[in-house]
């Protein structure tokens, strides 16, 4: 079943073209990586499925539907959520209030039931509670609940972002960058958690990464772009011996 | 709730009920009005931190929302025979003179006038952002004060209302602060209170949680101009006469004065805060007069005692930006520890 569906989206800043002429399929449970050298336009495809920008030209679709011209909050409300490249939490909040955060969107207790706390709004605190609870179980932060998230260290904050995000009950997930800055052991540790919660949570991921490891250990497709062009589209293997993909990452040989 | 932090909160609460009674009785009218002022300031103050604390909004529009809350508490409270006396220059639009309502559906209409005024305005200036954002909100302040200076036939232009029966009584005042305190607790520990906070501390992620910033935003800023409008009404209605040229910018600055010193974020902060400010103010007055040092002698300047706060201010703002409280609330636990010389207890340290 195809989740998420791109149909040559092109962003323009003036008269630079960031990304064209994009065409993304994201089929159900597959995860799928995007990667090219540094300003080829990765985040800015990512800002544009998630309503961040609406794209100069081109059509959004998740699940068939058009969400093009959708703003942000409406699109993690249908089910698609993200995490960020240069991480953003709310710092001064606790970790468990990031995660409580997340639920918001789906809260139907209006305010002054809120204010009130009636029944109906202490139910839905209650589940909001436990939910936020098991998620950080799941990705190991619960013993640091109360803590500043600002205060964890760098691999902590990382998880918490992908624990936030799940915490929008999404169906398909983008990962930007989540790997940045770690080292192996903490690379190899995450690879494995990604495929952990695409299984249990029934996901569909597309991430953004430079560490090959990771999108050639767990991707089933790749992306590649350079200079805003989708210069080649396959598997892990067909990537790696595609001559314009060496080219773009190492360079021409001018000489030769 | 533990048991003894339940206990200390009811017998404080009683404490504060019987002071209240015998400063009722039996102090004088100049320190029962500086008592009322402090818990007024509180009101304002709280609903300020909403908006600028809480959610993150730089909004300078306090003073407007002020005056109109004011305003309609005067006019609807105003006796027949006194709004004749008032309105010499032009009579008083036909269906306000004959209206009179008692304090407290007055007071509630004050907020709601307000809240009204809040969402007209917050509507469309809260998509700016930052220091643009202050702009609008300043400028409609100042569109607040220039028309009440102009409706002559409604609030009388700048001739002001006078006589406007002194209903703000310390029962009043701290009834509504006190209203106003559970209010903004029970507010920002709900969901909606988490989704303000999270808009605060960044506008993208929270928009990517699927948080509505724009709805959340109105939401805000009309709860802060209701309070606001209602701070207003008790003050209009404990000083006995108003005029617009009270609504000024200075007023919002003393606002937010204290909730910078009290911390941006912090109820219990701008709780203290308004009371050490309003109070300070009030004994700061000897600034104002002459003053004989043996070597030179200051003439007295009017304002000079806010020379003192400005530079208050400007400290805080420099070195010590979190305020009193910061984001921090008031708790049992804390208050022990401060008082028993204790140092606090370690992160993760045991109850």
């Amino acid at each position: 079943m195809e989740m998420l569906k791109t149909d040559g989206i092109t962003m323009q800043f003036g008269g630079l073209t960031a990304v064209k002429d994009f065409n993304l399929v994201l089929n159900k449970g597959e995860i799928v990586a995007l990667i090219g050298p540094n300003g080829a336009g990765k985040t800015t495809a990512f800002n544009m499925i998630t309503g961040v920008y609406i794209p100069t030209k081109g059509k959004i679709y998740y699940k068939g539907k058009d969400i093009t011209q959708m703003a942000p909050h409406n699109i993690t409300k249908l089910g698609i959520a993200r995490t960020f490249q240069n991480i953003r939490l709310f710092k001064d909040l606790s970790v468990l209030d990031n995660v409580l955060i997340a639920n918001h969107l789906h809260i139907k207790s209006n305010l002054f039931e809120a204010l009130l706390r009636l029944p109906k709004y202490k139910n839905e605190d209650k589940k909001m509670l436990k939910k936020s609870l098991d998620l950080l179980e799941i990705v190991g932060l619960l013993d640091v609940k109360n803590e500043k998230s600002s205060s964890l260290p760098y691999g902590m904050q990382r998880r918490l972002e992908i624990a936030r995000a799940l915490a929008t009950n999404p169906e398909v997930l983008l990962l930007d960058e989540p790997a940045a800055g770690m080292n192996p052991k903490e690379t190899e540790d995450l690879t494995k958690f990604i495929k952990q919660i695409r299984d249990d949570f029934d996901l569909t991921i597309f991430m953004i990464e430079h560490h090959m490891q990771v999108v050639m250990g767990i991707s089933e497709r790749i992306y590649v772009f350079d200079y805003g062009i989708t210069i080649a589209h396959g598997n892990p293997n067909e990537i790696q011996n595609n001559q314009r993909v060496i080219e773009a990452y190492l360079g021409v040989d001018d000489n030769a | 709730m533990k048991k003894r932090d339940y206990y200390l909160t009811v017998i404080s609460l009683i404490l504060l009920v019987i002071f209240l009674y015998f400063a009722d009785r039996y102090m004088d009218a100049y320190i029962v009005r500086i008592l009322n002022l402090c818990a007024i300031y509180t009101v304002l103050g709280l609903s300020m931190n909403l908006i600028n604390g809480f959610t993150g909004l730089f909004s300078l529009g306090h003073a407007g929302f002020m005056a109109i809350g004011a305003y309609t508490t005067a006019i609807l409270t105003l006796s027949v025979n006194a709004k004749a006396q008032n309105f010499f220059l032009e009579p008083i639009a036909a269906p306000l003179a004959n209206v009179v309502l008692p304090f407290f559906p007055s007071l509630l209409l004050a907020g709601i006038l307000a809240a009204l005024a809040g969402f007209l305005i917050g509507a469309p200036a809260l998509r700016l952002k930052g220091d643009y954002l202050a702009i609008a909100t300043l400028g409609f302040a100042e569109i607040i004060r220039v028309i009440f200076t102009n409706t002559q036939n409604i609030t009388n232009g700048a001739l002001g209302l006078k006589g406007i029966p002194a209903y703000t009584n310390l029962w009043w005042s701290y009834g509504i602060a006190a209203f106003t305190v559970l209010f903004m607790v029970l507010l920002i520990n709900s969901s909606y209170g988490r989704a303000f906070k999270a808009i605060r501390e960044d506008e993208i992620a929270a928009e990517s949680m699927g948080i509505n910033l724009f709805k959340h935003k109105v939401m805000s800023f009309t709860i802060g101009a209701f309070f606001a409008g209602i701070g207003g009404g008790l003050l209009g209605n404990l000083l006995g006469t108003i005029d617009p040229a009270m609504f000024k910018f200075t007023l919002t600055f003393n606002i937010l004065l204290i909730i910078v010193l009290g911390g941006m974020g912090s109820i219990t902060g701008t709780v203290i805060s308004a009371f050490v400010v309003t109070i300070s103010q009030e004994a700061l007055r000897f600034l104002d007069q002459p003053m004989d040092l043996g070597f030179i002698v200051i003439p007295g300047v009017a304002g000079m005692r806010m020379v003192v706060f400005s530079i208050l201010l400007m400290l805080v703002v420099l070195f010590y930006r979190h305020g009193l409280m910061g984001t921090n609330e008031f708790s049992w636990d804390r208050l022990i520890n401060i008082l028993s010389f204790k140092k606090p207890l370690l992160k993760g340290g045991k109850k």
